[in-house]
């Protein structure tokens, strides 16, 4: 009985990780009731199991519940089925990892202030605000391609009026609490670090989406 | 007696100081932390048993509502600036300006963790897919039924376009000219100065068909073939045929003019009521 029920869980978590790894959407990432109809109602425990594997390979299962609405105790089955899930590096990149998945320096860094000044506006910036912070450290050119590379890749996103907005890839990728702390606790550096100096001198383009 | 009635003057005008002081920080026009709470429920306590007249105790009180909706806003600030998010804009915009894309980069790596997502073909759904292809049926075996039936140009008639409802069977225009004649020839039998009351015009024996004559007449008048003369005191409106139609129709600035044609004024003028 033990046996088969182990079996059951482990067809479930190829199941989940089929589904997890593999894009089935325009965006990635699965809803919560696409994992119940196809794992059935014990899928938060497959997740779970699945998470507990990942975590050797430096992976995690992200949840991302609706609206950003953390529950504050365990999730229930209906707040988890309509969060979305993804799987998401657990650990850091080295800056000379970030590389190798087509980020340039720069245009990291403008992501990070973009991601940094709306949240310390609540969430909603003008663009024009952004452009202009953007462009005390990139060439002018840039900074509108970079603006509209962030959108089109799910970071932010504009409305009609120009404001711009955290989107649902910065959500799912990004500890927004911990890049603030880390912010106001960062002192300015005078010296680089050696990786991140020599990534800088890259020019390399990345390869869009 | 003098002094006691010195220093209810005196309370006075510090309970208004008080609540005006509160009302700008409902406001939000000056900060809720400058108002030193301690020292103005001691100044309330001071004066509160000198009150005996009623307009007295409701200064009284308009002072502590006053107060208890600042003591609000400090606590409401105070929540909203210990919330785990709340960074303040400032600070957070000045340390974004003075790092260096190379430390901006190091914070930001420590705080994303980036989707993992694969794209792979497999030979599963390679299978699948050439499954499918066997499968399909060509598309002229599929969408017979939408090859459109080859149809050669030929001549149509006016009739037959009437018959299809895509024209009228009187030309528009034809028909505001036969409207004007009739104008004309109901002005000669029923009017006098060369016009008639506009009801008696519009006027017919069924509402729809007063109706549909009352929209007629409203192009009468906008295309220049009849002008309406109005008697605002004697609410009379009268409609006047010109003998010939006004060339100089959209050159000079046109006026709306609403009549009710209404059910109710349909029957009065049946009745003789409506003048």
């Amino acid at each position: 009985m033990r046996k088969k029920t182990k079996g059951i869980y482990a067809s479930k978590m190829k199941r989940a990780t089929h589904m997890l790894f593999y894009r089935r959407h325009q965006k990635p990432g699965v809803k919560g009731w696409e994992l119940h109809k196809a794992l059935g109602a014990d899928y938060p425990k497959v997740l779970e199991v699945l998470d507990d594997y990942l975590k050797s390979l430096d992976l995690q299962v992200k949840t991302v519940f609706e609206e950003e609405k953390t529950p504050a105790g365990k999730p229930t089955l209906e707040e988890l089925d309509r969060a979305r899930f993804y799987v998401t590096l657990r650990g850091e990149l080295t800056p000379k990892e970030t590389k190798m998945i087509g980020w340039r320096i720069d245009d990291l860094a403008g992501l990070a202030v973009a991601i940094s000044y709306i949240i310390s506006k609540k969430g909603q910036a003008p663009r024009k605000d952004v452009e202009e912070l953007l462009s005390e450290k990139l060439p002018g050119w840039k900074v509108g391609i970079n603006i509209d590379r962030y959108i089109r890749y799910g970071y932010l996103q504009e409305d009609e009026n120009d404001q711009l907005y955290l989107d649902w890839r910065t959500r799912a990728e990004v500890d927004e609490k911990a890049l603030i702390d880390m912010l106001l606790r960062s002192e300015a550096q005078t010296t680089l670090p050696s990786e991140v100096s020599e990534e800088a001198n890259e020019v390399d383009e990345p390869e869009d989406e | 007696m003098e002094s006691k009635k010195a220093q209810k003057k005196l309370g006075t005008e510090k309970l208004q100081r008080i609540i005006e002081m509160c009302i700008a920080i409902e406001n939000h026009t000056v900060d809720p932390f400058l108002l030193n709470v301690d020292d103005i429920i001691k100044v309330v306590k001071e004066y509160f048993p000198q009150w005996k007249k009623p307009e007295e105790l409701n200064l009284d009180s308009e002072a502590i509502h006053h107060l208890a909706s600042a003591i609000k806003l400090q606590s409401e600030w105070v929540k909203q600036r210990s919330t785990a998010l709340y960074t303040d804009p400032f600070l957070l915009e000045e340390k974004i300006t003075q790092a260096t894309r190379e430390e901006m980069v190091g914070v930001f790596l420590k705080a994303w963790h980036p989707l993992v997502e694969l794209e792979q073909l497999s030979l599963h759904s390679l299978a699948e897919a050439m499954r499918y292809w066997d499968g399909l049926l060509p598309l002229k075996e599929r969408w017979p039924e939408l090859a459109v039936p080859e149809v050669g140009m030929g001549i149509t008639s006016r009739d037959e376009l009437i018959k299809e409802q895509l024209l009228g069977d009187k030309l528009f225009s034809e028909e505001l000219e036969g409207y004007w004649r009739e104008l004309k020839e109901k002005v000669k039998e029923k009017g006098a100065d060369g016009k008639i009351r506009y009801w008696d015009f519009i006027g017919a024996d069924t509402y729809e068909e007063t109706v549909e004559r009352a929209f007629l007449a409203s192009f009468l008048i906008s295309y220049g073939y009849a002008t309406l003369e109005i008697h605002p005191l004697e609410e009379e409106v009268f409609i006047e045929p010109f003998d010939k139609p006004l060339a100089k129709i959209g050159t000079q600035q046109s006026i709306s003019i609403p009549i009710a044609v209404t059910y109710e004024n349909w029957q009065k003028w049946k009745r003789g009521e409506l003048d």
